[in-house]
């Protein structure tokens, strides 16, 4: 078995707020290899996106041990690319350029990242909208944008914070099927947080299903079900046991989040 | 007449003719003296018998206007700064600039005065004490409206300090920073006349307190259209540049997608 790329063990997190420390992941032990691709859902304010913060070392972690790549995090890490929940683009720059603003801060050869980024634009379906100002997109074309900047320097460990939230089902899945065959081409380690648990299933190796705030696991599933998928695979009733014994987790709960 | 009316330019000239004859024909109607309120007329005849001397005077109550509002920013832009990255400093500097601001400009003027003469020097002073609160008050707000994301996301791209503050906050505060300056400038201009009208023997502040003293009320009202006119002036001068440093903001952005 390959080694733990991500490991967490007894990782707490606690806020310190103005009204009092606010609990928001209970200590989380688990291990993502090299190579793996793993989702999380669970139901809003759980800590997902918190989760997701500690990884890439933006928050401190407040008890436990935490280390990406063999070594502790103790900062931002930078072999990672990020995708947060919003689109996060700055108004003053094109698509092209908000994508290589990764190239430009990491000093990385200009002429190739700009051929790459572009390389990138197509794959999105953004070719045309290069030149374009993120308010002339719509939400779902910024958010794709961000996907292009995170792979940009095309890092070993990708960390997505609901990355298709904002898309519609059909583009959706045309995402999920491009995200599969990048990771399937690249090997990249990736933690994927979603609110599908369809999109969980279809894309993961394992799914960590995590309970109500204060956040902790619930469940972790293996999927089995053979690689590549295509998206026949929803249809299985392998699929749907899977995606059913998941969707409990949340019923059970009382909190169904979508 | 239909393009006179759609043109942007000439919509406000539109509204001043229209209300020039409002006065005009409110003097008339209810008889006001020509002591109290001259009828425009003999503001324009005013106004034009003295172009060359108000012209002349305009020049230094425009440069301490320009001193006093370049000394806002110098100095404004980065209190304001220290004020945004610091909670601390905000605790002691915040409340002390509010504080500030409720002391009657015109009233300590005349310190400046007693201080630094008769020079251009007090009226640099009241141009920048009015002209530096809303550039703070703008410079604060723009920098801590930076979205934490994206500051989250250049760390994790390894970005030093000055990428940080140049590629990311620094554009994402201009746009703050410049509506500030605009309130700025034409206070600063008010500023500069407070100046001149407690110590000085030259600027529009100056030729306004001698018409007064002389009962000369076309010359005050003229007076007084040159200094709008210079607020008017800066002001716009300001608007460009704004808009050459910032066209990708959203309230330029329809001119913008004309010209792209
Ligand atoms: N900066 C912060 N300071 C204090 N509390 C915070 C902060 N950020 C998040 N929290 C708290 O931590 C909990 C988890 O937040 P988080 O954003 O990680 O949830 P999430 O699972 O990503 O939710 P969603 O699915 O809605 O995005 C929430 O209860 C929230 O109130
Ligand atoms: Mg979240």
């Amino acid at each position: 078995m390959a080694p733990g790329l991500i490991t967490l063990d007894k990782v707490t997190k606690i806020y310190q707020t103005k009204d009092g420390p606010v609990e928001s992941l209970r200590p989380l032990s688990f291990d993502i290899r090299e190579g793996e691709f793993v989702s999380v859902v669970g139901p809003s304010g759980c800590g997902k996106s918190t989760l997701l913060k500690l990884v890439a070392g933006l928050l401190p972690i407040t008890a436990g041990q935490l280390s990406l790549l063999g070594r502790r995090i103790d900062g931002p890490q930078k072999n990672v690319g990020i995708v947060f929940q919003g689109a996060v683009l700055l108004a003053w720059r094109t698509v092209l350029d908000n994508i290589l603003l990764q190239a430009e801060i990491r000093h990385l050869p200009m002429a190739a990242a700009r051929e790459r980024a572009l390389a990138l634009i197509k794959m999105a379906g953004l070719s045309g909208f290069e030149h374009k100002y993120p308010w002339q997109l719509s939400g779902g074309m910024q958010q794709r944008v961000s996907i292009c900047r995170a792979l940009l320097h095309d890092p070993p460990v990708l960390l997505m914070d609901e990355p298709f939230g904002a898309l519609d089902a059909m583009t959706r899945e045309k995402m999920n099927l491009e995200l599969q065959r990048i990771w399937y081409g690249s090997k990249k380690t990736v933690l994927l947080i979603t609110h599908s648990i369809p999109e969980a299933v279809f894309l993961s190796d394992r799914v960590l299903v995590m309970s109500e705030r204060p956040g902790s696991i619930a469940a972790i599933y293996d999927i089995d079900l053979p690689r590549p998928r295509s998206l026949d695979v929803m249809s299985t009733p392998e699929f749907a046991h899977l995606a059913k014994t998941i969707r409990g987790h949340f019923f059970a709960q009382g909190s169904l989040d979508h | 007449m239909k393009t006179l009316l759609t043109s942007q330019w000439a919509r406000p000239f539109l509204l001043i003719l229209v209300l020039l004859v409002l006065w005009d024909i409110s003097i008339r109607v209810f008889a006001i003296p020509a002591y109290l309120v001259p009828a425009p007329l003999e503001v324009v005849v005013q106004l034009w018998r003295e172009w060359p001397m108000l012209l002349s005077q305009a020049i230094p109550t425009t440069w301490a206007t320009l001193g006093g509002f370049a000394l806002s920013v110098v100095v404004g832009v980065p209190i304001a700064m220290l004020i945004a990255y610091s909670p601390l400093v905000e605790s002691f500097v915040y409340p002390l600039l509010v504080f500030s601001q409720s002391i009657p400009k015109v009233a300590v003027a005349p310190l400046f005065v007693v201080w630094f003469g008769f020079g251009i020097i007090p009226k640099v002073i009241a141009a920048f004490l009015l002209g530096f609160f809303p550039v703070v008050v703008s410079t604060v707000m723009g920098f801590k409206s930076i979205e934490h994301d994206m500051v989250d996301l250049a760390r994790s791209m390894g970005s030093s300090r000055w990428q940080m503050f140049f590629k990311i906050s620094l554009p994402q505060a201009l746009p703050a920073m410049f509506s500030g300056m605009k309130v700025s400038i034409t206070l600063a201009v008010v500023g500069a006349v407070v100046g001149e009208f407690v110590g000085s023997n030259s600027g529009i502040g100056y030729v306004l307190q001698k018409a007064n003293g002389n009962f000369d009320l076309p010359l005050m009202f003229a007076a007084l259209v040159i200094l709008s006119m210079i607020g008017v002036i800066l002001f716009v001068l300001l608007d460009v540049i704004e808009r050459m440093m910032i066209p990708w903001h959203a309230s330029h952005r329809q001119e913008f997608m004309a010209t792209a």
